[in-house]
């Protein structure tokens, strides 16, 4: 059993983990929180301390809540919401989202399905597979907009010549559709390997008593694989949905946002640091950390009764 | 055996998992051997795959053009630095976790998790604010601490999962036999959580050398890492590609390489826990 000095020393050990986090977490967040009911225009000349600009001087605002820069109440959340920009960015958003985890999910049970039978060079396979997750973004996305999808001299514009067919201008003639392929080249590793894990950990035996009785492949799928990967199939879900929920680099080396292609995270980006809208942005932000924390409280679900276990 | 599995079945699977691992690594192969081609045979129609004039100069012109070193040795500060921040900061608190758990451990465990899930866009202009406040921006002490804040649930996560499945009993043997808390730490517990902690390293690692939002919006020049040094190359000018593809093979090399050796730990690492 803990003793007591170990239960103190316990603390002490988990003190910088726990505070430093929520700093990250708390300072920000209530920044973020405070301009979006606030008028804060860098470029306007809208400062936030009338005196020096030391660390201090800032500190010492913060605390007081910036009152060099107008309160506006909920003008800036009403703003965002009514801007012509933010109903398509949030169907952009779901459409992305959509769009991969479909694709991902569907692919990745298939591919898992395949990676477990009995193969040579099973080892191999699995690394080809798994390769493209640890690509960084701006990589990925910068071979496929130019060497694949470049409307001159990609490969797909070769391919489509050699048919005789018109070369597509894929990043701006089918924006959404090339990017939701990019990012889903990207993505589709994640989910096989784990629906793949999953599946090692299936039971052999009941798949073999189920073929006994004469269940066939359609059926064991349906009645004991599809059943047995609900969990990882949802985990998988919930955590790509978080991560695709923030794509910013794949968008910004492609099309910036253009034809589009403008996700809620990149409309905020653009308020926020191109147009310099602070208040305005952080309002937008506000409203997608609140979207954020829907899914996660799911996925929290989840993995703390796992925890228990 | 109960389901045999015939040789024309197998050959069937092999080949067909073969041909779709091939597709899905072909982007890959592709920038690869692109990058030792000539600009002219990098966009020659119909693409010429392997019978070419295998040439290193697109590498000599991206390190001379953009002096690469400078960003590599910038990510490999990034990565390493947030990665060994975190796991020093990381080690004392899932080990607590693990061996002396409260009532709250659940609780904080779940909260560090919530932490991840902040969408980044949305403190972008108040880290964007303090690194100006603060003189951190563009340095890379200051994304150092990013890189580590936003990584830290994910170690104290795969660490707590690792430590815990070192068996409570020989803590308690060592403890019969007079072992002090030192002792304990440094003779029992090390040796058995080495393997665990180089896990993670591993997976914190490749997680922060692809990192490609705060870097994109934190540093300008002289804390760039490759993300921001490949999105440079968003901008065409005349013929890139084999240069495009060389200055992506450098940045991917190292970490493709790496990553192959932590498969395993990635489900552990990116599902906390969750899937095993």
């Amino acid at each position: 059993m803990a003793t007591k000095a170990s239960r103190s020393a316990a603390r002490i050990m988990m003190a910088p983990a726990v505070v430093l986090l929520l700093g990250w977490m708390l300072i920000p967040l209530s920044l973020t929180v405070i301009f979006s009911f606030k008028k804060f225009l860098p470029l306007r000349g809208d400062r936030i301390t009338d005196r020096g600009e030391g660390f201090g001087d800032f500190m010492w605002e913060y605390v007081r809540g910036f009152p060099t820069l107008d309160w506006v109440g909920f003008e800036n959340f009403s703003r965002f919401v009514g801007s012509s920009s933010f109903w398509p960015s949030v169907w952009t958003t779901l459409v992305i989202v959509g769009g991969v985890l479909a694709i991902t999910v569907v692919l990745g049970i298939l591919l898992s399905l395949l990676l477990d039978q009995p193969m040579w060079g099973q080892g191999v396979v699995r690394i080809l597979v798994i390769a493209p997750f640890f690509v960084m973004p701006t990589v990925s996305a910068l071979v496929w907009k130019n060497m694949f999808m470049d409307p001159v001299n990609g490969l797909f514009a070769h391919l489509w010549r050699f048919f005789g067919a018109e070369p597509v201008a894929w990043l701006s003639e089918a924006s959404m559709g090339s990017i939701v392929m990019i990012v889903s080249w990207q993505w589709l590793p994640f989910a096989t390997l784990i629906l793949l894990t999953a599946i090692q950990s299936l039971d052999s035996e009941q798949l073999e008593a189920a073929e006994m009785d004469g269940a066939g492949p359609l059926q064991r799928f349906g009645h004991i694989i599809l059943p047995h990967l609900g969990r990882a199939i949802t985990i998988v879900i919930l955590i790509q949905t978080i991560f695709l929920l923030s794509i910013f680099a794949e968008i910004f080396v492609t099309t910036g946002g253009a034809f589009g292609t403008r996700t809620l995270t990149y409309l905020i980006f653009q308020r926020v640091l191109e147009s310099q809208n602070v208040g305005l942005g952080s309002a937008g932000g506000v409203y997608a950390i609140i979207l954020a924390n829907i899914v996660a409280i799911f996925l929290m679900r989840i993995v703390g009764k796992n925890l228990d276990a | 055996m109960a389901r045999a599995v015939t040789t024309k079945r197998k050959t069937l699977t092999t080949a067909l998992a073969w041909a779709i691992g091939l597709l899905i690594f072909f982007p890959i192969l592709w920038t690869i051997l692109t990058s030792f081609k000539t600009e002219a045979q990098a966009i020659a129609n119909p693409p010429i795959f392997l019978n070419f004039d295998w040439t290193l100069e697109n590498y000599a012109i991206v390190q001379e053009r953009s002096d690469y070193m400078r960003f590599l040795w910038n990510s490999v500060i990034l990565a390493g630095g947030s990665t060994l921040l975190g796991i020093i900061i990381a080690v004392p608190a899932a080990w607590s976790m693990a061996f002396v758990p409260s009532k709250r451990t659940k609780d904080i465990l779940l909260w560090m998790l919530s932490t991840k899930m902040l969408p980044a866009v949305g403190v972008l202009y108040p880290i964007y604010l303090l690194f100006i406040e603060l003189g951190l921006l563009d340095s890379r002490a200051g994304l150092v601490i990013v890189l580590m804040l936003i990584n830290l649930p994910i170690i104290v996560w795969m660490l707590y999962t690792y430590f815990r499945e070192i068996p409570g009993e020989i803590l308690e043997a060592a403890r019969m036999d007079g072992a002090t808390l030192k002792e304990e730490l440094l003779y029992i517990l090390t040796p058995m959580a080495i393997p665990g902690i180089a896990s993670t390293v591993l997976l914190n690692f490749i997680l922060a050398w692809n990192e490609a939002f705060w870097t994109l919006n934190l540093t300008a020049v002289d804390a760039a890492p490759l993300t921001a040094f490949i999105a440079s190359y968003s901008s065409p000018e005349g013929l890139f590609f084999a240069k495009l593809s060389a200055a992506s093979t450098m940045a991917i090399a190292p970490i493709l390489i790496l990553g192959w050796f932590s498969q395993k730990q990635l489900v552990r690492g990116l599902t906390f826990g969750a899937v095993k």
